[in-house]
């Protein structure tokens, strides 16, 4: 029977090693893929993502680098360049501004300097986010920024397929793309068809359907969010959950769909508010679906200070269920 | 700061219900400006702020009913306004006769500029973009709908609601808001005033309004039916006019004297339909060419029958006009409304033959009646107010 | 446009200015200022509203023409069929 191939075909996983498959199964699937990185061989990654495959695929394909996040992302460009489809790992978002140049001014261009000649196909691979308490240098949610960059694609894998299945399809890309992973999910476990490939980088995902208020996010906040529609359906709210996946460029057909629908919109982003992924969003809603609003457009986002060291208030720093619960009662003008 | 109380709005008004809010604290207003909606037994009447200022507190919630004169929110007056600035104070505490709102005396109110937070002339209700273009493509009147979103602003499923209304038996179109018993205790209230306390005297006066229709027939035949003018308006402007040259016609009675008007509010009295009438003011009648009165009386009339009608606009009328226009009975007596000292009753337009010039001849005639307070005016000085607008109907294109 | 449809026009708005008023029980024959009780400003929107919603002039020299129902169908089926030609 169909549905036993498919019961037997489910492994309990979690998002740390949805990442590894994903990496194991491009190494292996392609010669031209291997990934460096930062302690990723030796110590394992240092959020063990990459632990084992040093022993398993080689010290060729699983390169550890110095603690130059310039350097390397700059060799990685020029081994994509020069026909390689490498997957450089950042510890951080933090850490990457150190390769802003390389990211910004090099990959980012290059197909449009070179007029066309060559393209860079590179992935790069970092965590985001805060909860981990490690302080206003390693917590940051900056995948708001990279979006702003015409000539690069950002990815926001939030469940376990994506994590597992987005890394394939953006090495296939002809152009560089980042895969943001917020660190709280690494540790998040779930069910995971043993046959999970590649996905589509392209659409946004209607996680939940609603008909009362569109809450749009992406990453971490999908949770936080799915839990705050949770609760609000218990008050007779019935909230629909989009989770963008791709920041860059940003699907919005299933915005637009979702919000003329339910003609409300809050958008739950961990970056900060001013000058943020959420504000595009909210003016792109403005720009295009206007006519359709019922109420101003709401916005979760994280307090504007650094990312605080004490777990109570880097708590309260960032996009919490109870603060999207209240941003959607007050869209709805509900007591 | 200055208290923005509940208004007295009526002779007889004690208390009123606070219906909804259009300002929140923050906000800035300006002298004019629409800030609140209190149900009355007049209906719901969109209160004006005369204090320009920034909204410091509300101190009363909607859905409350609280006496005349009970603080309703704490307006902070521009620069530095003292507290309790007399002539900012808004009308007065006692449910005495409705006081013309007292403007703020000049001389302590220095101008601040205008600032440019400060709200739209006219503070429109809060309608969501959803809200307004579905009202527009099924035809709905916004003003008719009550808003049920954040900050009461109307949604799209207010509009939905209010589209379920328009198709369900007619006796559910009547506005929410009119309550036309509420109505007649209040007519009752003022006529049962009026004809105790005042001396009515009765003149009446046949005017020759031949000039005046064919005048009209002439002005209508070029213009569409939004910018026609009815004989109504001519009549008004007439005994706006007329009243600028009488002045003991036009003003209140209070505290055992005449208090003559500065300006000339036409209060127009306007039945509803079901049994409903209510007489709110044209402002400043006299200044306005015949275009823009029509246009402000249709506007009124179109506002009072969907209960709409803004709280200057009930206390300020200074002389009160009923006009029957084409149909109904030849001449009317009106009862004063107090505390005004007039009324003008204008008849529905009849032929009648007529002597010009030692012929006879057919003419459109109308019978203009007059009403006033006998311890203000004597029949003489009536006379002649009648005769005035008599003359002043003469000469349409004057008008 | 047919008489059906403009009776429903018509008698919608009429509606509007009247919306207690059955419009099926009214006369068709009879004087609409008289049997719906309307006056001259709610006589002046009825014309102001036909003629947005119709796209027809209609002059105040015709407004006798308009006072019953049966009329008004009559005087609007006209105007349309010629303007149609």
């Amino acid at each position: 029977m169909q549905q036993a191939t498919t019961q037997s075909g489910i492994i309990d996983t979690s998002y740390r090693e949805a990442v590894r498959e994903a990496i194991r199964d491009a190494i292996k699937r392609d010669e031209r893929v291997f990934l460096m990185g930062e302690d990723i061989g030796r110590y394992g990654g240092c959020y063990a993502v990459t632990k084992g495959l040093l022993a398993e695929l080689g010290p060729e394909r699983i390169r550890d680098t110095p603690l130059s996040e310039s350097g390397f992302t700059g060799a990685g460009i020029g081994a994509a360049m020069a026909g390689m489809r490498p997957i450089v790992e950042l510890m951080t978002v933090n850490f990457s501004l150190l390769a802003l140049d390389q990211i910004l001014n090099t990959a980012a261009t290059v197909r449009h300097m070179s007029g066309n000649q060559c393209g860079v196909p590179l992935v790069i691979r970092m965590a985001t986010g805060a909860g981990r308490q490690l302080a206003a240098q390693h917590s940051h949610s900056l995948e708001g920024w990279y979006a702003h960059i015409p000539g690069l694609k950002v990815l926001t894998p939030a469940t376990l397929e994506d994590a597992r299945g987005m890394l394939w399809t953006a090495l296939e890309d002809p152009d560089p793309v980042l895969i943001f992973e917020n660190v709280m999910l690494y540790n998040m476990t779930g069910k995971l068809a043993t046959d999970a490939g590649p996905v589509g980088i392209d659409k946004a995902a209607v996680r939940r359907t609603g008909r009362d208020i569109s809450l749009i996010t992406y990453g971490g906040s999908l949770w936080k969010t799915i839990e705050a529609a949770t609760a609000l359906a218990a008050q007779g709210i019935e909230a629909e959950v989009i989770d963008l996946r791709s920041l860059r460029p940003l699907d919005d057909a299933t915005i637009m769909t979702s919000v003329t629908k339910t003609r409300r919109a809050v958008i739950v982003d961990e970056g900060w508010r001013s000058g943020s992924l959420a504000a595009e969003v909210g003016m792109r809603i403005v720009e295009q679906a206007f006519w359709a609003l019922d109420a101003p457009i709401g916005r979760v986002c994280s307090e504007e200070v650094p990312i605080p060291y004490p777990s109570h208030l880097e708590s309260a720093a960032i996009p919490q269920t109870p603060k999207i619960v209240a941003a959607v009662k007050a869209a709805l003008g509900r007591p | 700061m200055v208290e923005f109380r509940m208004p007295s709005l009526g002779s007889d008004m004690e208390a009123g219900t606070l219906v909804e809010w259009l300002v929140k604290p923050g906000d800035l207003v300006k002298r004019g400006d629409i800030v609140a909606v209190i149900e009355t037994q007049k209906g719901a009447i969109e209160i004006e702020t005369f204090q320009p200022g920034q909204i410091e507190q509300i101190l009363v919630n909607p859905h409350s009913k609280v006496p005349v004169g009970t603080p309703l929110a704490l307006i902070r007056a521009e620069r530095e306004a003292k507290p309790g600035a007399p002539g900012a104070a808004p009308p007065p505490t006692a449910p005495t006769p409705p006081a013309a709102p007292v403007p703020p005396s000049p001389a302590r109110a220095p101008v601040a500029p205008p600032s440019p937070r400060v709200l739209g002339a006219a503070v429109r209700a809060r309608v969501s973009p959803a809200a307004r273009r579905l009202a527009e493509e099924r035809g709905i009147d916004l003003s008719m709908v009550t808003g049920s979103g954040p900050a009461g602003a109307i949604t799209y499923a207010d509009v939905e609601r209010r589209l379920g209304e328009a198709v369900a038996p007619p006796e559910r179109k009547r506005p929410l808001w009119l309550d036309l018993d509420a109505m007649r205790t209040a007519i009752a209230a003022a006529m049962e005033r009026s004809k105790r306390e005042i001396p009515h005297y009765y003149l009446e006066h046949q005017v020759d309004v031949t000039a005046c229709e064919q005048w009209l027939t002439q002005k209508n035949a070029m213009l569409p039916p939004d910018n026609r003018v009815l004989i109504g308006a001519l009549a008004i402007k007439a005994a706006a006019l007329a009243a600028r040259r009488f002045p003991a016609f036009n003003g209140f009675y209070r505290d055992n004297k005449f208090e003559p008007a500065q300006a000339v509010h036409i209060g127009v009295a306007i039945a509803i339909r079901g049994g409903g009438l209510a007489a709110p003011a044209l402002h400043d009648a006299d200044q306005l060419s015949l275009d823009e009165l029509m246009s402000q009386m249709r506007d009124l009339v179109q506002r009072t029958r969907a209960g709409r009608i803004r709280s200057s606009e009930i206390s300020d009328p200074t002389l009160t006009v009923s006009s029957l226009g084409t149909r109904g009975v030849e001449a009317l007596y009106g009862i004063i409304y107090p505390p005004q000292v007039a009324i003008i009753g204008f008849g529905k337009t009849v032929a009648r033959p007529w002597v010009i010039d030692g012929a006879i001849g057919p003419r459109s005639v109308i019978t203009v009646t007059l009403s006033a307070d006998h311890r203000v005016s004597d029949g003489h000085a009536g006379a002649l107010f009648l005769a005035e607008i008599g003359k002043l109907l003469q000469e349409p294109s004057k008008l | 446009m047919s008489d059906i449809d403009i009776r429903k026009v018509l008698q919608e708005e009429l509606n509007n200015i009247a919306p207690e008023v059955d419009m099926a029980s009214v006369d068709p024959a009879a004087d609409l200022r008289e049997v719906i009780d309307i006056d001259s400003m709610d006589f002046l929107n009825f014309i102001s509203a036909v003629h947005h919603r119709l796209g027809i002039d209609i002059p105040e020299i015709d407004y006798p023409k308009l006072v019953t129902l049966d009329g008004a169908i009559a005087y609007i089926g006209a105007k349309l069929g010629s303007s149609t030609t």
